[in-house]
Order: structure tokens, then sequence, then C-alpha cells
């Protein structure tokens, strides 16, 4: 009786969201066509986020010596670099490749396993190709806008190169012990999302309304990262 | 003799204040946007560190910074028109009015934010290549984050009579101006013009949430 009463409710809950998802959507976006899903997704999100996960990653900024913070910053941002050499020669730069694939071995040899990032120090630039990019390359469009609860904005083609990143990270084949695994995703994820806490406050200082200031933000930064950061295609009028 | 000796000395006068004014808008038009970018940020780089009142997060001197430092190399009405978007040509010009005003006051309450955040920096200047000739501009700048990919600040300039003037910031390939453009139509659809002035004055009438505490 009482999970089917839960359920109930928690669709109740859904019907309304959707609901209200509807009510608010503007003007049809090409880039969203799934806009009152993702609104409703939205909702979501500012739910769990804002009652659970954020609590815990500002209490995580808060308790967390620095060095240590930045020791674990450091040791996935050494796993984000071993993803940027695949996704470097995926796309065939190979001077890319070469200099990110420079900055895993100084890291890795000698700061301590990624903890402590010489190669920034030496003036080796980090890197940021992902697989979401690596499709963008390759001529596959962004598709639908999605924003996914708990990990923020994605679309069809970012989301599915983040499926494909969870199977190609080295923490997936080095760190064979499940549980272990687990806890270094934990904390990957809490690492990420204290990095995002300062940018959060300046859309909310920023945006009329959250949904869509993020939504453009997130397509523009994406579209310029397939670019590398080239100027973009003159729109003024569109 | 006496009268000729007059005119001569007024005539002196008025070449040298030529030459003065001449020579002031010389140097004014000389400060190419490149120059022009990297003294405004290093101006404002340098009140941020040193200012007792700005680094208290005094919002008032915050404000006065900006409006006196920033702001007069900013063509407000540009980037209205820009984040605005198609209605811009719709709206009277009292509307264009309050629509300039009111972004300005938003942009500025977002980055007196930003100000108190980003004051220990490292900024690159990009050299800029320009004709004698141009109109336009885009300054690139680039900020170093330990341990992280620099990020890219990018201003599109344009040349206003004589002086330079940013209409839009770019940051790591984010434009602040056109992305309120899905906003601003969306205001402008369900309420009309007015109804996206209603919304931006009360956003702006709404107390600015606290910057984040940094460690």
């Amino acid at each position: 009786m009482m999970p089917i009463r839960l359920l109930n409710r928690l669709c109740a809950a859904c019907a309304v969201l959707l609901v209200a998802g509807c009510a608010t959507v503007g003007p049809p976006s090409k880039d969203d066509p799934l806009e009152p899903w993702n609104r409703a997704m939205y909702e979501v999100h500012q739910v769990v986020d804002g009652k659970i996960v954020k609590p815990a990653v500002q209490a995580y900024v808060d308790v967390t010596p620095r060095p240590i913070q930045s020791g674990i910053r450091n040791f996935f941002g050494n796993l984000d670099d071993v993803v940027s050499v695949m996704n470097d020669f995926l796309q065939w730069k190979l001077d890319k490749a070469g200099n990110d694939m420079g900055r895993v071995m100084i890291n890795s040899f000698f700061g301590l396993g990624g903890i402590i990032d010489i190669a920034s120090d030496a003036g080796i630039e980090k890197g940021n190709e992902d697989f979401g990019q690596t499709f963008g390359v390759w001529g596959v469009p962004q598709g639908p806008y999605l924003f996914i609860p708990v990990l923020g904005p994605s679309s069809v083609r970012d989301g599915t190169g983040l499926i494909v990143r969870a199977y190609a990270s080295p923490l997936s084949y080095i760190v064979t012990d499940v549980p272990v695994r687990n806890i270094l995703y934990g904390v990957g994820f809490v690492d990420a999302r204290a990095q995002a806490l300062q940018s959060e406050s300046f859309v909310d200082q920023a945006a009329l309304d959250r949904y869509t200031f993020i939504r453009r933000a997130y397509l523009q930064r994406r579209a310029y990262l397939v670019r590398d950061g080239k100027p973009a295609p003159a729109n003024e009028d569109d | 003799m006496h009268r000729n000796d007059r005119r001569s000395t007024a005539r002196w006068l008025a070449a040298a204040a030529f030459a003065l004014v001449l020579g002031a808008t010389a140097a004014h038009a000389q400060d190419a946007p490149d120059a022009l970018v990297k003294r405004v940020s290093e101006d404002v780089l340098q009140i941020a560190k040193t200012d007792p009142r700005v680094q208290q997060g005094d919002r008032a001197r915050i404000k006065e910074v900006i409006d006196t430092k920033l702001a007069p190399h900013f063509d407000f009405e540009r980037m209205t028109a820009l984040a605005v978007g198609r209605s811009w040509r719709t709206a009277t010009p009292e509307q264009q009015q309050q629509l300039i005003e009111q972004f300005k006051t938003l942009l500025s309450r977002t980055y007196s934010n930003a100000f108190v955040q980003y004051r220990d920096q490292q900024i690159t200047y990009k050299p800029l290549r320009l004709e004698p000739s141009a109109a336009e501009a885009t300054v690139r700048t680039e900020i170093a984050r330990p341990g992280g990919t620099p990020v890219q600040i990018d201003y599109s300039m344009a040349k206003k009579g004589n002086d330079w003037k940013a209409y839009d910031v770019i940051v790591g390939g984010v434009s602040l101006v056109t992305n309120y453009r899905d906003e601003f139509n969306q205001q402008v659809q369900s309420g009309g013009v007015d109804g996206l002035i209603k919304s931006l004055a009360a956003k702006n009438a709404a107390p600015t949430p606290p910057p984040p505490v940094l460690k």
C-alpha cells in the first residue's frame, strides 16, 4: 500500500512539474525542442541540487584544507588530460596530443600521480578536449539540448560523449575495486561541482531567467570549444 | 601698432589653443583599442587591489569605480540593441532609453560581483594588428587560472567619433551581450517591450545576492 501511494505522489509531482514547465515556455527555441521536459528536469535539479548536493559540496569546500582540495582537483585534472589526449588523437590534432601527453607524463611521474600540477607551473598549457567536442569536430550536430538533473546542461551529442567518457576514463580500467572506484567517482563529482560554485553566483545575478541564460551560455560555450576558440562566424542579426 | 600687437597675440593664442586641442585629440586617437583595454583593465585592477573600500565589498564604492572608470568605455546603446535583437527597431525612443538604462544597471550590478572575485588575476594582452582606417576590432586577452585552461576574454570594439568603445565582452566563447537575446525575446513575446523593461527593473530592484566567500 505504502509504496503505491508514494508512487502516486511522485507521479503527481512529475505531472505538476511538467505542466509548470509547459506554462513557462516562451517562443520555441530550435536548439531546445524538448524544452517542457527540460524545464521539468531543471526544476527537479534545482530541488535535488539545492537541498542535497550543493550543501554537501559547500561543506566539503569549507572543511577541506586548501592544499588537499587542489591536490584532489589536480588528480582529477590529470585524468581529464588523459581523456584530452585520446580526443586530440581522435580529432587528429597531433601538436595538442603531444602537449597533453607531456602533461600527463610529467604530472603522473613527477607530480605524485597527478596530485601536483607541475606541468602548468612549467608553462605547459592544459588542454580540454572531450568526446562531445570530438563528435562536433567530426560534424555531428549538437542535437537537442538536454538538462540532466544533478549533472546540469548537456545535449544529445555531449551526453553521448559523457557515456563514452565513463568507459574511456582511466579510472574505469585502472581501479578494478568497484567500491573504491565508486568513491573516486564521487570525489571527482564533488570536486567538479565545487568548481561551479563561483560561476553560479554570477548567473544568479546576471540572469532574468536562469534556465534560458544557462542554456544559451552552454550552447555558446560548446560551439566555441568545438571551434577551438576561433572567432565565430558573424551573426549579429539572426 | 598697439592694435596689431594685440591681434597677433590673439592669433597666437588661438593657434596655441588649436594646437592643444589637436594634440589632445591626436593623443586620444592614438589610444588604440588594445592599449585602451590594457590601460583601463590595469587601472581598475589596481583599484581593486589597493582600495580598502572595494576590498571590503562596499557596493557604493564599487559602483562609483564602475561608473567612472569602466562605463565610459562601453557603448551601452549598441550593447542593448544587440541584446534585444529584432524588437529593438520596433521600440519607441523612450522605450529604447529605458532599456539602455536598465540593461546598464543590470550589467554593472553583475560586474560588481565579479570585481571582488577576480582581482588577483594575471591578464595577458594579445597584440592586435589593426589597419589605421579600421573602425572595428576585437581585442583578445587571456586570464590564467592555476591548474586550469586559461580563459580567453575578448572585447568587441568599435570606433565612435575619436574613441574606441566596447560593445561586447566574450568570456570563454560566451558573449555576455547576445547571451541575453533568448531571455529578452522571451520577455518581449509574453509582455511586449514594456514587459521586458518591467522585468529588468524588477531584477534591478531585487537585492544583490551576496558574493561567494573566498578562502
